[in-house]
């Protein structure tokens, strides 16, 4: 055993004094290759805690909210289909709702103005709860400073704000405006009855496509959008496969993929006449090897503990701050959030296994056919 | 006797760091499990006690502030085949929703 780890720990000298006789080379490699693994990762990390947290946090979100459609377009619903909803066998409670947008024309923002469901967080009138978001966006810097929205020139309309939701839920509130039901209908001019769309809550949650299945039947211009389907929404959202991910992660194993048949192709006839002279000087095909392989682990080894230890205080000690303008598109208001620190140990396990493995057979595999051949031909 | 300098020791001890800090971030995770968790539950009361559907990550249009529950034509809002006019759109794809705004006849293609 003792024979064993000198004779690793003298291949392991042998080959970090090969590798530093091309240093700029060789440190370019990890660095480069390391900062594929950060991107890869971070993306990873990024993906993973979002999906973690929107899991969580949306699973208690509306059962079953109602739309009504028109020509194709959400138009207001009429207080009545609130009944008719709650009337459906099944059906616990219906409720409608008000909420709507927003466009702040002094800064270009879009807020999202709702009524909240329960009646202790309706804020009294002439009041209204923000978001963090939304007097980041504003400049309003002391507390208690008023919000002035304005629906068309000339117009004013003061809110006093109530309570500013902190940065922990910002995720889910960053551009919320809560108004109390009077004030919403004042704002947006919507006559009593009127609603824009209508929350129900079920008995049984295994009865949820069923009574879908019959409302729409008993409905057919009403679109019905359940709880699952908000979460097939989010998973497709932050799939592996497709959305958020797929840019950077095409980008990388490209990248990778460049790495991989740069050095598969060949070996340079440097390297050729190196591994010719240690055959001709005594080693063996296994020793040869072996020195390939504690090249490949430790470029890639090296590169993959790099990359995924800066992705990770990337994500979640700097919050994920390079992604951010990537995210925010056009947007005015991006939540200031915090990721709730989530590893997906399957996909750790699978980004290792894709950086580690295939740069060392990568390795290795050129050289298995030089260091069986004939040292004197080889160095020819 | 003279032991000649060797190089692996200094690499193996960055090796050795690396993999410290990389177990102390999972342990990280592990550690700060509590105090996610009751955070996540508080945001989780939150979204039902407002009727909250979807995240305010992208608060430019109303189809990426709420993806679930926009009509299903405003991606495309010039043109059926039109490309997208909001950058986050290229993110965040279209929603595929089993809702009225398909013609779909066969009950079995709602895709519950």
């Amino acid at each position: 055993m003792m024979t064993w780890a000198r004779r690793q720990r003298a291949l392991a000298d042998y080959t970090l004094a090969a590798l530093s006789r091309r240093k700029g080379k060789n440190i370019a490699l990890v660095a480069i290759f390391s900062l594929v693994v950060f991107a890869l990762s971070s993306a990873m990390f990024f993906a993973a805690a979002l999906r973690h947290e929107t899991t969580v946090v949306l699973r208690d979100a509306p059962e079953i909210v109602v739309q009504k459609l028109i020509m194709g377009r959400q138009d207001l619903i009429p207080g009545d289909v609130v009944e008719t909803i709650a009337g459906f066998r099944g059906v616990t409670s219906a409720k409608g709702r008000l909420w709507g947008y927003y466009y702040d024309r002094i800064n270009g923002a879009n807020y999202t103005v709702m009524v909240p469901d329960d009646p202790a967080l309706i804020p009294p009138v002439g009041y209204v709860a923000v978001g963090e978001g939304v007097p980041r966006a504003r400049g309003l810097a002391w507390e208690g400073a008023p919000l002035f929205l304005s629906r068309y020139e000339g117009d004013l309309k003061r809110f006093d704000v109530d309570r500013t939701f902190s940065r922990d839920s910002a995720l889910m509130t960053a551009d919320l405006v809560l108004m109390n039901p009077q004030d919403f209908r004042a704002f947006f001019d919507i006559p009593e009855g009127l609603y824009t769309d209508v929350v129900a809550t079920v008995r049984n949650q295994n009865e949820v496509a069923t009574i879908v299945t019959k409302a729409s039947n008993a409905s057919p211009q009403m679109r019905f959008v359940t709880r699952a389907d908000i979460e097939r929404t989010y998973q497709k959202l932050f799939d592996w496969r497709e959305g958020l991910l797929v840019v950077l992660a095409g980008a990388g194993l490209l990248a990778f993929a460049i790495f991989a048949a740069e050095k598969a192709s060949g070996l340079s006839a440097e390297e050729a006449r190196e591994i010719g002279i240690l055959k001709a000087v005594g080693w063996d095909t296994r020793d040869v090897i072996a020195m390939k392989m504690w090249e490949g682990g430790l470029v890639s080894l090296g590169a993959f503990l790099i990359g995924t230890v800066a992705g990770f205080a990337h994500v979640f000690l700097f919050d994920g701050v390079l992604f951010a303008p990537v995210l925010r598109g056009w947007a005015v208001i991006y939540p200031d959030f915090a990721l709730a620190p989530h590893i997906d140990g399957v996909q750790l396990m699978t980004l290792a296994l894709l950086t580690v493995v295939p740069y060392m057979a990568a390795t290795v595999v050129p050289v298995w056919r030089t260091a069986s051949g004939d040292p004197d031909a080889v160095m020819r | 006797m003279n032991m000649p300098r060797r190089r692996s020791g200094p690499v193996f001890v960055g090796f050795g760091v690396l993999g410290a800090a990389l177990l102390f971030e999972l342990y990280f995770v592990a550690f700060a499990g509590p105090a996610t968790r009751a955070r996540l539950d508080r945001e989780a009361g939150l979204v039902a006690d407002l009727g909250l559907t979807d995240i305010a990550l992208f608060t430019e249009a109303r189809y990426t502030r709420h993806p679930s529950l926009a009509d299903l034509n405003t991606p495309f809002q010039d043109h059926p085949m039109a490309f997208d006019h909001f950058p986050s759109g290229s993110i965040m794809p279209v929603p595929r929703l089993p809702g009225e705004g398909w013609l779909i006849f066969q009950p079995k293609e709602r895709g519950q």
